[in-house]
C-alpha cells in the first residue's frame, strides 16, 4: 500500500494452528492490528490472513516469535 | 552431560541481592545441561541456556509431573514438595489433552481484552494504596504497602472471593510453596484447609452465583459433561489464588528494588512513562532473585539440541539463567527498557505458559506507572545490598523494600 515501502513482490500469509495455541495472548499483545483472541477460550484469531510483503511484516515476525507454543507461522514474504 | 569439577548446589545463593549469583554464568558457560544437587540431597539436571530451555519447555516428552516414586525430591520435606504432590486426583488436567481442555475453560478470564478491561479497577486499587502511603508519610515499605495487597485483591475479585477472606491465602500459600521452611505436615494441613475453604466457597457460588470466574466454573462443573470435575474445580481455585497473588506480590517488590537500586532507571521512567511496559518486561527478564525454576520429568531418552537427556532424569529449567544467555540476548547483563524481541522465559514457554501473564503484566505496569507519577522522588531507604529475601520458599521475594520520597 505504501509507496515508500519495499516493493510488493509476494503476499505474506499468517497461519495459526489452533490446536497448539495455549491462549497466551502474546500475539494480540505484540501485534493487535494482526491478532485477536476468541472471547470464550482465548484461542488466537488472525485478523489479516494475507499481508502485502513489507506491510506489518516486522510486527508479524515479532508476534510469531513471541508465541510460546510456536503455533504461528509466516509463509512467504521478503525475509527468511 | 558436561564435565564439571564441582557440584553446583541449587538454588544458587547470591552474595548481593541486585547481582546475579556468580554461579549463573559459571553454570551456563559450563554447558547447556549441568548436574546440580538439590536441598533434598538428590541430584537433577539444570538447563541453563536459552535455546535448550525454550525447546524443552515446549516438548511434550518432558512431563510436568515429577512422579513421587520416580523423580527426585526437590523440597526438603520427605515427599519432595509441591511439584511432587500434585499427583493423584485431578491428574488429567495437568498434562496433554486434559490440560488443554482445562486451559480453554480458564483462558477466557485472562485474554488481553479481558485483562485490559480490568486495568481501571487495578488502577483504582493502586491509587488507594499509594494514597495510604502518602497519608502516612515516608518512610514506607513497598511490600507491605502495595505488594501484599494489590495482587490478592485483583485475583480475589476476579475469582469472587470475599475481601474479608483475602488475608487467609498468604499463610496457606506459603506453606504450600515450601522448599525448606515448612514441614510436610504444615503443607498438608494448609492444603486441606485451603481445599475445605474452596469447597465451601463453591457451595456458596452454587446457591448464589455472582459475576465471577468461580461462579462460572462452578456452573460448568455442575453441568457434569466432562468439561470440569469438581476436584478439578477445587484445584483450579487453589492454583489460581496461589499463583495469582504470591508471584506478582513478590515481583512488585523486586521490580521496584531493581528500578530504585540504580536511580537513573527510575528517573528515566519518571521522565517518560511510555517506557513502562518495556521496563516491566525488562525487570521480569532481569530478576536476580527468581523462583526455583521449572521442573520436568523425562519419560524417554531425548536428544536436546545435541545432548542426550536420559530417561528417568529430572531436569530443572532456570528461566532466569537462560534470560541472561548472551547467545540470545545482546548485552544480556545490561538493563534496557527499550529492548526489542524481549522473549524472556520468566512466564515459561510451551503449553504450560503462565496463563496469568497478561494480568501480571498489567498489575506491574500499573504499580510502576502510578508510583512514577505520584512519587517521582522515590528512593530506597536502605542500601540495596541490605535487601533480604524471604527464604525457604519455592517463590522468592524481598521481605521488605523500604523507601522514602
Amino acid at each position: 500500500m505504501s509507496a515508500s515501502g519495499p516493493a510488493v513482490t509476494s503476499v505474506l500469509r499468517i497461519v495459526a494452528d489452533e490446536d497448539r495455541c495455549c491462549g497466551s495472548g502474546n500475539c494480540a499483545l505484540t501485534a493487535p492490528q494482526l491478532f485477536d483472541q476468541r472471547e470464550d477460550d482465548g484461542v488466537v484469531v488472525v485478523l489479516l490472513d494475507d499481508l502485502p510483503a513489507g506491510e506489518f511484516e516486522q510486527a508479524a515476525r515479532t508476534a510469531v516469535a513471541s508465541c510460546p507454543t510456536s503455533a504461528l507461522q509466516l509463509i512467504g514474504g521478503s525475509g527468511a | 552431560m558436561t564435565i564439571q569439577e564441582d557440584t553446583f548446589h541449587y538454588p544458587f545463593a547470591g552474595a548481593e541481592p541486585m547481582q546475579p549469583p556468580c554461579q549463573w554464568a559459571q553454570a551456563r558457560e559450563s554447558g547447556p545441561l549441568v548436574d546440580i544437587a538439590l536441598p533434598s540431597g538428590d541430584h537433577a539436571t539444570l538447563v541453563t541456556q536459552y535455546k535448550q530451555a525454550r525447546a524443552l519447555l515446549g516438548d511434550a516428552r518432558f512431563t510436568r509431573q515429577v512422579p513421587a516414586d520416580g523423580g527426585v525430591r526437590i523440597a526438603a520435606t520427605e515427599d519432595g514438595g509441591v511439584f511432587s504432590r500434585q499427583a493423584g486426583a485431578g491428574m488429567a488436567m495437568f498434562e496433554g489433552p486434559g490440560h488443554l481442555r482445562w486451559r480453554r475453560l480458564v483462558a477466557k478470564a485472562f485474554t488481553i481484552r479481558r485483562v485490559e478491561g480490568m486495568r481501571a479497577g487495578i488502577q483504582q486499587i493502586a491509587g488507594e494504596l499509594v494514597d495510604g502511603m502518602i497519608a502516612a508519610g515516608p518512610p514506607a515499605d513497598l511490600v507491605s504497602a502495595i505488594g501484599d495487597h494489590l495482587p490478592v485483591r485483583v485475583i480475589g475479585s476476579l475469582l469472587g472471593v470475599p475481601p474479608e477472606d483475602h488475608h487467609r491465602f498468604r499463610s496457606w500459600s506459603d506453606a504450600i510453596l515450601t522448599l525448606t521452611k515448612f514441614s510436610k505436615q504444615d503443607a498438608d494441613a494448609a492444603r486441606m484447609e485451603f481445599g475445605t475453604y474452596l469447597a465451601g466457597l463453591i457451595e456458596a457460588k452454587r446457591a448464589d452465583p455472582g459475576d465471577d470466574l468461580l461462579s462460572e466454573l462452578t456452573q460448568i462443573s455442575d453441568a457434569d459433561d466432562g468439561r470440569l470435575e469438581l476436584v478439578e474445580l477445587v484445584i483450579t481455585g487453589i492454583a489460581l489464588l496461589v499463583a495469582g497473588h504470591e508471584t506478582t506480590a513478590n515481583m512488585i517488590g523486586k521490580m521496584m528494588a531493581m528500578a530504585l537500586a540504580e536511580p537513573s532507571r527510575y528517573a528515566e521512567i519518571v521522565a517518560d512513562r511510555s517506557i513502562v511496559p518495556g521496563a516491566v518486561e525488562e525487570f521480569i527478564r532481569f530478576d536476580t532473585n527468581p523462583s526455583l525454576g521449572v521442573p520436568r520429568y523425562v519419560t524417554e531418552d531425548i536428544d536436546l539440541c545435541g545432548t542426550t537427556v536420559p530417561e528417568g532424569a529430572t531436569v530443572i529449567v532456570s528461566p532466569a539463567i537462560a534470560n541472561r544467555d548472551p547467545r540470545r540476548f545482546p548485552d544480556a547483563d545490561q538493563y534496557d527498557p527499550r529492548r526489542e524481541n524481549n522473549q524472556h522465559l520468566s512466564f515459561g514457554a510451551g503449553p504450560h505458559f503462565c496463563i496469568g501473564a497478561p494480568l501480571a503484566r498489567v498489575e506491574l505496569q500499573v504499580v510502576l506507572d502510578t508510583l512514577a507519577r505520584r512519587l517521582p522522588t522515590l528512593s530506597l531507604a536502605v542500601l540495596h545490598d541490605e535487601l533480604r529475601v524471604k527464604s525457604g520458599l519455592i517463590v522468592v521475594g524481598f521481605d521488605r523494600v523500604p523507601v522514602q520520597w
